[in-house]
């Protein structure tokens, strides 16, 4: 544990870590209880084609990452409220096409090929302190926001016929609820990378639903979930020498692997008790 | 003031080309107890969603309340047919309550006072003040089938409307549940929607019996011969007197 205190570059990782679990303990429960792992996992691997643009063209690659995941957001929103038999092969083709123009915008930029490695796998370690900046203020835009609008995103992802009966907007809070998985992935990207992504934003609060009764506390155990096993998997990858991004994705679905049986055992005590 | 509630003239409507409902004419007074009955696929849950404003009529003119369905809105109170929602989602009774009261008041923020206060009054009219903290996956159908009316009662509705309340519940908890809405019935207009004819004719003051076309009888005439033309005679009959 002493090399947290040592070297700074660990230090910076470690608050990106934990920078990062706020946003995924928030949106990740939305994405767990609407079920649309999909439609993220199609959000985070357009975000490359934003960031192979950005290096290619030489602007800031979370500025990149920004826009394609915003603009991937509401794509698949629009094909979600008109064309949602077919949505399915849609977000399908959305997410190999945006890994693929990601991929060609980075194999015409000169420069090393383990770019593009760090922007699939992630590179914790190298994250900077204005990317620091960059993601306490996502972290800032998503919880306002949800904070601001929780009756209605609560309703919207209850029971969307319900919601539009009391003249909730939903496709209106639908769409802004996207953008904010958006922002949240880009958040995630810098930490595990795109490919494993998913995986942060859904683990944590899959593993919060087999304990808690609301929305609201399953959004702050997934959150403390999360800056856990960031910060263990930083300091294991750090003692192990192995990939960071990897390394917290493994403990994460290990824990969850583990709650999982855990829970259903316990529930068979409890119903066993009670009959 | 007693007027229509619900006015419906010449209403047709089509999904693709097969007619769902043909040139139907429906008129329910305020305070009336209507049940709709009909087979499967006979549009009633149609009929329904146009009512709400969900639906637009191909054809024909609809008036809730003298309003446009989408207008009257704020005025209903919708009991779905269940499940329409994840059965495990992290929801407590008092939050799905709560839910009825979006729409009014501010947009951003928390509930006011008076929502929690409206709230709480319609969970003990419903007896679920109890179960107010419960998580929805740990009610009974029963339990659940109750947190939605009182969800419908929570936007202090003008009329309610039903759509199979008693699909997923067992006889003794469809008594209940018919006798609170034969209360409600005193204060406001109640449709309900369903495939059980003979349970909800002891309640209800007309039945509308929905195949496509609408025939309205009152639930004193209903016998086997209408049976049998809504069903196309494909049931078997059981007598029965309430």
């Amino acid at each position: 544990m002493d090399a947290f205190f040592q070297y700074s570059f660990l230090q910076t990782a470690l608050l990106a870590g934990l920078l990062a679990s706020i946003g995924c303990g928030i949106m990740g429960s939305y994405v767990v209880v609407k079920r649309i792992g999909y439609m993220a996992g199609g959000i985070s691997h357009s975000v490359l084609a934003g960031m192979g643009a950005a290096l290619f063209f030489g602007f800031s690659p979370m500025l990149g990452a920004l826009l394609a995941a915003l603009l991937a957001a509401l794509l698949i929103g629009w094909i979600k409220i008109r064309w949602q038999t077919q949505e399915d092969t849609l977000i399908g083709a959305m997410w190999a096409i945006g890994m693929s123009i990601g991929v060609l915008f980075i194999s015409r930029t000169p420069g090393y090929s383990t770019d593009l490695m760090s922007y699939l796998f992630g590179n914790i370690l190298l994250v900077s302190t204005t990317q620091l900046w960059e993601m306490a203020v996502l972290n800032i835009l998503v919880t306002a926001m949800v904070l601001a609008f929780y009756r209605q995103f609560l309703a919207v992802s209850f029971d969307e016929e319900f919601a539009r009966l009391r003249g909730v907007p939903v496709n209106f809070f639908y769409l802004l609820f996207l953008c904010l998985v958006a922002l949240t992935v880009v958040l995630l990207v810098q930490v595990v990378g795109l490919i494993l992504v998913i995986a942060l934003l859904t683990l944590p609060a899959a593993i919060a639903g087999h304990y808690v009764h609301t929305m609201g506390w399953m959004m702050l155990l997934a959150s403390l979930l999360g800056m856990t096993f960031t910060t263990f998997g930083i300091w294991l990858s750090y003692v192990l020498d192995m990939p960071t991004g990897a390394i917290i994705i493994l403990v994460a679905g290990g824990s969850f692997i583990l709650s999982a049986i855990f829970s259903q055992w316990w529930q068979h005590r409890v119903q066993a008790a009670e009959s | 003031m007693t007027g229509n509630a619900i006015e419906i003239q010449d209403l047709s409507f089509s999904y693709g080309k097969a007619p769902v409902l043909d040139q139907i004419s429906l008129e329910v007074p305020e305070q009336e107890f209507l049940g709709i009955v009909g087979p499967n696929a006979g549009g009633k849950s149609t009929l329904l969603k146009i009512i709400l404003g969900l639906l637009k009529p191909r054809q024909g003119k609809v008036r809730v309340l003298g309003l446009s369905p989408v207008q009257a809105r704020r005025h209903l109170g919708y009991v779905p047919q269940y499940p329409a929602f994840a059965r495990d989602f992290p929801v407590t009774v008092e939050q799905v309550v709560l839910m009825g009261r979006l729409g009014q008041g501010r947009i951003i923020g928390g509930y006011s006072r008076r929502d929690r206060e409206i709230s709480r009054r319609v969970m003990a009219e419903t007896e679920i003040l109890d179960l107010a903290q419960r998580r929805i996956s740990q009610l009974s159908g029963g339990q659940l089938q109750r947190t939605l009316v009182a969800r419908a009662l929570a936007c202090e509705p003008r009329i309610l409307l039903l759509d199979e309340p008693t699909a997923n519940i067992d006889m003794r908890v469809e008594n209940e549940l018919f006798d609170l809405l034969k209360i409600l019935n005193q204060r406001m207009t109640i449709l309900v929607v369903s495939h059980d004819i003979a349970f909800i004719s002891g309640y209800v003051h007309r039945v509308a019996c929905l195949n496509r076309t609408l025939i309205c009888h009152r639930t004193e005439n209903i016998d086997g011969q209408v049976i049998q033309q809504l069903y196309d005679g494909d049931v078997r009959m059981v007598a029965h007197k309430h």
